[in-house]
This record gives C-alpha cells, sequence and structure tokens, in this order.
C-alpha cells in the first residue's frame, strides 16, 4: 500500500456558537500521492470545514492529522504557517489576489516567505508556472485588472510556486463560467498526471467531480462513500 | 523573520494608500513641529529671563548685615539664664561696613575648585550732583574686567566699554536713567558727592542699562581704587564679594559654609531668587504637556488610520495567512507601516520645527528691558530634536501596536468561508 500524503484520523469537530453542534464525527481517510481526489455534499454538510482543518489554518478539533507522515496536530501556529507555506498550495472559490500587487508579485510572494530561493530564482519559478498556465502576458498587469477566470489561474500559480505537496480548492471553479471552469480542471488534471501532484477539490459540480480519481461524498458531517 | 517581504508588502499599501498615509504622517509632524517649535521658543524665552536675572546675580553675596546682636548682655548673665528677658529699644551695634581680612578671604576663595571666581566690591551712597539738584544713588567700586567675564557686565553696558572703564582712573559707568535726568553724554563729567561731603568729578566712559528702571537711575560703576579714593580709605576696603561657582547647586552649601567660616552673612542665589525657579518649572511644565498632548492626538490619527486600513486589508490578510505569513508576519507588516508613518512623519516635523523656530528666531522683539536683545530668542538644543524622533517613534509605535494586534489575530477562515 501507498504512504498517503496527507492523513486524517478520527477527526472531531465541533461549533461551539450558537449552539453546541457537531459538524464532523468521526472523520478517517488518505490521500496518496498523486491522487486526484474531490469532496462532495450538501451545503452545510462539514466538507469546506473539513478542508480548513486539512488545510491547517483551524486548529479547534479533535482527532489527528498527518502530512507526509508527521503529526501536524498540535503544532504552534508559526510551525503551521510554515508548513502551509511549504507544503500546501491553496485555490480558493474568489480570486484572492492581493489587488495592489502585480500578477507576478502575487505568484511570487510565497516564495518570498519561504526565502529559500534567490530573488532570482523565484522570479524564474514563478514565471515558468504562468507559462504553465498559459498566461506569461499577464506579469506585469496589476492583480485588480484582469478577469476572473485569469485571475482563478494567477491564483493555482501561487498554489504551484513553492512546489507543494498537495493542493487544496474550496470550489475553485464555482465561480466561473463553463468554459473557465473546464480551463482549471484541465490544468489540475494535467498537474497530478504529468507532475504527481495530488489535489483534494471541495466541489458542488458533479461533472467536475466525475472526472476526478475519487469522489469522497459527505453528508451531515459524515464520509458516506470514498 | 522576512524584512524584506515584510517592507515591501508594507511600502505598497502605504502607497496605494497615499492620501491616509500622508495624512497620518501629517498628524505626527504636526505635533513633533509643535514640540520643536514651543520647547525652543519657551526654553529660549525661559534662558533669556533666567539671564535677566541670574547673569547679574552672584551665586553667593557676602556682606556685613546690619543687625542687632543675638547674644545682648543679658543673656550672658548666667544668674538669669532661666528667666524671661524682656530688653526695649535695641539698636544695631555700631559695625564697620568693610569686611574684615577682606583680600586673605577672596584669596581663599580663590583657591576653592569650586569657585570660578571671587570679586570683591564697594557699594557706597553718593549723590550725583547736577548744578543746584542733588540725586542720591549708588556708586559700586569694581574690578571691571572680571565683571564683565564672570558676570556678562559687557551685556549691560549700552554705550561705551568695560576696557574703558579700566584705563580711566576718574571714570564713571554711569546709569542710563541717571544720563537722562541730568542730559549728558558720554565724554561728559560728572560731580559726585560722598555722604561726608566731599566733591569729586568723574569722567563718564559709558551708559549702564540693566533693564530695571529703578536700578538705571541710581546705579553707577566706578573701578574700585577710584571709589576707594573717594570715600578716603585704604586699599583693602571691601564691602562686598560676590562669588560664582562652577556648579549653581552648591550655592547653599557653600553660603553656609562661608557663614560659619567667616562670621559674614552669605546669600545664595536660590535663596534670594527662590520665586524665580518656580516660574521657569511651571513654564517647562506648560511646555511639556502642551507637546504631549500634541503627540497624542497624532498617536490616535495613526490609531484610527491603521486600523481602517485593516479593516480594508481583511481579505489580504486572510491571503497572506494562507498563503504561509505566520500571525507575527501580519502583525510586523502593520507595525513597519506605522514606524514608516512615524519615521518620514516625524523627520519632516524636526525640518518644520527647525524652520519654524529659526523664522522666530528673525522677528524683531526689542524692549527696554533688554538692551542686547533685538529678536525673539530661540533656544535650538539638539537634544529637544533628538527627544522629538523619540517621541515621534514611540507614540506611532504605541498607537501601531493595537491595531497590528488585532490583524495578527485575524482568523483567516472566518473571512475566507464569510465571501
Amino acid at each position: 500500500m501507498m504512504t498517503p500524503i496527507l492523513e486524517a484520523r478520527h477527526i472531531d469537530k465541533y461549533f461551539k456558537k450558537p449552539v453546541k453542534f457537531q459538524v464532523l464525527k468521526d472523520i478517517s481517510f488518505g490521500i496518496n500521492a498523486g491522487e486526484f481526489v474531490s469532496i462532495m455534499g450538501k451545503s452545510g454538510c462539514g466538507k469546506s470545514t473539513l478542508l480548513y482543518i486539512l488545510s491547517t489554518m483551524d486548529t479547534d478539533y479533535e482527532g489527528e492529522l498527518y502530512l507526509n507522515n508527521a503529526l501536524i496536530t498540535g503544532q504552534n501556529p508559526d510551525k503551521l504557517s510554515y508548513i502551509r507555506n511549504k507544503h500546501i498550495g491553496f485555490v480558493f472559490q474568489f480570486h484572492y489576489l492581493l489587488s495592489e500587487f502585480s500578477v507576478l508579485e502575487n505568484v511570487m510572494l510565497p516564495a518570498k516567505k519561504l526565502a529559500e530561493k534567490s530573488p532570482q530564482e523565484i522570479e524564474h519559478d514563478a514565471i515558468q508556472k504562468l507559462h504553465i498556465l498559459n498566461i506569461p502576458h499577464l506579469a506585469k498587469k496589476k492583480a485588480s485588472q484582469i478577469s476572473g477566470g485569469e485571475k482563478q489561474r494567477v491564483a493555482i500559480a501561487r498554489a504551484l510556486i513553492n512546489s507543494p505537496s498537495i493542493i487544496m480548492g474550496d470550489e475553485p471553479t464555482g465561480n466561473l463560467d463553463s468554459h473557465n471552469s473546464d480551463n482549471v480542471f484541465n490544468i489540475f488534471k494535467q498537474l497530478s498526471e504529468e507532475q504527481g501532484l495530488s489535489l483534494l477539490i471541495v466541489t458542488h459540480d458533479e461533472d467536475f467531480a466525475k472526472r476526478t480519481n475519487r469522489i469522497i461524498t459527505m453528508e451531515d458531517g459524515k464520509i458516506i462513500s470514498g | 523573520m522576512n524584512w524584506k517581504v515584510i517592507l515591501n508588502i508594507a511600502k505598497t499599501h502605504l502607497i496605494t494608500k497615499i492620501k491616509q498615509t500622508a495624512i497620518a504622517a501629517l498628524g505626527v509632524t504636526f505635533g513633533i513641529g509643535s514640540y520643536i517649535t514651543l520647547v525652543s521658543f519657551m526654553t529660549g524665552l525661559n534662558t533669556m529671563l533666567d539671564d535677566l536675572m541670574l547673569n547679574q546675580t552672584p551665586h553667593i553675596h557676602i556682606y556685613n548685615e546690619i543687625k542687632p546682636s543675638k547674644n545682648q548682655p543679658l543673656t550672658l548673665y548666667d544668674e538669669l539664664s532661666n528667666s524671661f528677658h524682656v530688653v526695649h529699644s535695641i539698636k544695631p551695634k555700631l559695625n564697620q561696613k568693610k569686611i574684615h581680612n577682606a583680600l586673605p578671604i577672596i584669596q581663599y576663595l580663590e583657591e576653592d575648585d569650586q569657585v570660578r571666581g571671587a570679586l570683591p566690591q564697594i557699594k557706597t551712597s553718593i549723590f550725583y550732583i547736577a548744578g543746584s539738584i542733588e540725586i542720591g544713588g549708588t556708586l559700586t567700586g569694581i574690578n571691571v574686567i572680571h565683571e564683565a567675564n564672570l558676570f556678562n557686565l559687557r551685556d549691560y553696558i549700552v554705550q561705551g566699554s568695560p576696557e574703558a572703564l579700566d584705563i580711566t582712573d576718574n571714570g564713571i559707568l554711569l546709569g542710563i536713567g541717571l544720563a537722562e535726568k541730568m542730559s549728558l553724554a558720554v565724554g561728559d563729567r560728572v560731580q559726585v558727592s560722598t555722604i561726608t561731603g566731599d566733591v569729586f568729578p568723574l569722567k563718564i566712559v559709558g551708559f549702564y542699562q540693566s533693564g530695571v528702571a529703578d536700578i538705571d537711575a541710581v546705579q553707577s560703576f566706578a573701578n574700585l581704587k577710584t571709589v576707594q579714593r573717594i570715600l578716603g580709605e585704604a586699599e583693602n576696603y571691601i564691602t562686598d564679594i560676590n562669588i560664582k561657582l562652577k556648579d549653581i547647586e552648591m550655592a547653599l552649601p557653600m553660603s553656609k559654609k562661608i557663614e560659619n567660616q567667616f562670621d559674614l552673612t552669605a546669600v545664595d542665589i536660590k535663596t534670594a531668587n527662590a520665586q524665580f525657579e518656580t516660574g521657569t518649572t511651571v513654564r517647562n511644565l506648560i511646555t511639556y504637556a502642551v507637546s504631549i498632548t500634541l503627540l497624542i492626538v497624532a498617536g490616535f490619527g495613526i490609531y484610527n488610520i491603521l486600523n481602517m486600513l485593516i479593516y480594508e486589508k481583511m481579505n489580504d490578510i486572510a491571503i497572506l495567512k494562507a498563503t504561509g505569513f505566520s500571525g507575527k508576519d501580519v502583525q510586523y507588516i502593520f507595525m513597519s507601516q506605522a514606524m514608516i508613518i512615524g519615521f518620514v512623519g516625524g523627520i519632516l516635523g524636526l525640518l518644520v520645527g527647525y524652520v519654524l523656530a529659526k523664522f522666530i528666531g528673525t522677528i524683531p522683539f526689542e524692549t527696554a528691558a533688554l538692551p542686547r536683545v533685538k529678536t525673539y530668542p530661540v533656544n535650538l538644543n539638539p537634544m529637544f530634536f533628538f527627544i522629538g524622533f523619540i517621541f515621534a517613534m514611540v507614540s506611532t509605535f504605541l498607537s501601531g501596536y493595537l491595531p497590528s494586534k488585532k490583524a495578527k489575530r485575524i482568523d483567516p477562515v472566518t473571512i475566507i468561508r464569510g465571501q
């Protein structure tokens, strides 16, 4: 059996306000290297909540979370920031670029934070990522001046910049028309097949989900299939 | 910590919000600028007032006071020591005005490490004779060159010079009020008469203006020897000794010591001018109170603008945190924005303050009380600039701290899910 990149063991999560309510019930699963996994489920089933726990941004849960076989539950916030920076790439439904910076700067920022490479190398890498996503011509534009589909591709380029172990997406195509959404799917597929990247995408879009390697379906805070 | 990235983000935020940045920085500029202007102007005035009073005043003034003896013969009588004494009509003892052994005392004092100088004076009452009118006044015999060096006499000579008096044997430095009364000019002669009635002609070598009209209407100066000759006294006839110390704080203990050692009256400057010091302290207090108020107002301005900036940048903060920036990184981004505002605003404030203070220093300010002062006095002490800069940095640090702390604690999940 392959060792999983990301593994969740017995994760429980409660919302304490307005009344105590269990959102996630005993969630256990793993994602292997190079796997393209989608999470589906109705609104409120807890899939986004699960994603934010897996992303290490939400630390208020019970259970254990492993990334590359290392326990990350209970690490201090600075360490978690480092893990997000180095090992996890994010793509959100809303594009979340820093609108005052250029596209290139947006892509470079996580690498500059990581500071493992020289500025020249980082810039070279960033331009290369923009090439992979077919948007090198946007490099010098302000992030606020490009279209929604383009923004999502910039966000993907940014997610890739530190060569993460896994890319997570919270409905990355939810806000895009079918053409752009297709585009994004193809990019993900390509990354998974050609570069062996693991992907975990929360989505509502059934067509999108069907084309992934594996669908995890959730209902009422539990995994019911996958 | 990756400062290059943090400062780059801070810089971009500040530049894209240049108007707000400028307003926040101007707040600091205004605060620091007014602090520098106020403090240099106020301390300039203070120093001027201090000088007005203190320059001419000796740190310790030694003289023979005319007063009744403390020990009347009755108290010396042992058998009545436990009784209640009533002595009527006590009169002061006939005492010479002259300080006994003045020259050895001066020599002794001059050798003391704490003393910058001990100068002999002879104070005597005389009459100035103008035609048939006699005007009462005071003639003080001085060692004029030393007086000029230690007690800034030169600043109060409006015509003539100390040197002119020094070389003129029968010279007199006449109070300006007297000169006006008797319509005398430099080079004229004036007759003075002692209490005993001897009349001497003296040549006017200059005019003296202390700034206090009452003094200028009676006071004149001549050389020690001239006064001794007028009075018909020997060369060791000295009535007063004025001491200037290296450290003014030593005046009180030193005066006590002199009183005990030589059995003379010694008055120190602080006792003589107690209210004066209070005035200086209160003025300084007001200066600082006003400056600190201005800086607090500027600080609130920065606090407000950073707070607003953080609300506007919620999404940016969330995305920075999601992509691996720690809470501390985010806090430092906003802290460095506050510090940049403080730095730029502070430096500008120092410049504005300097220019304003310089400008005040050119405004004409003439008053009869201060013959040498032509413009408003300003005191541009480098220390004020240092304090002003520290003030700017500290107040922006404090006003940036709370908003940046808030940015540090923002939960990215709440922001991202809230969309």
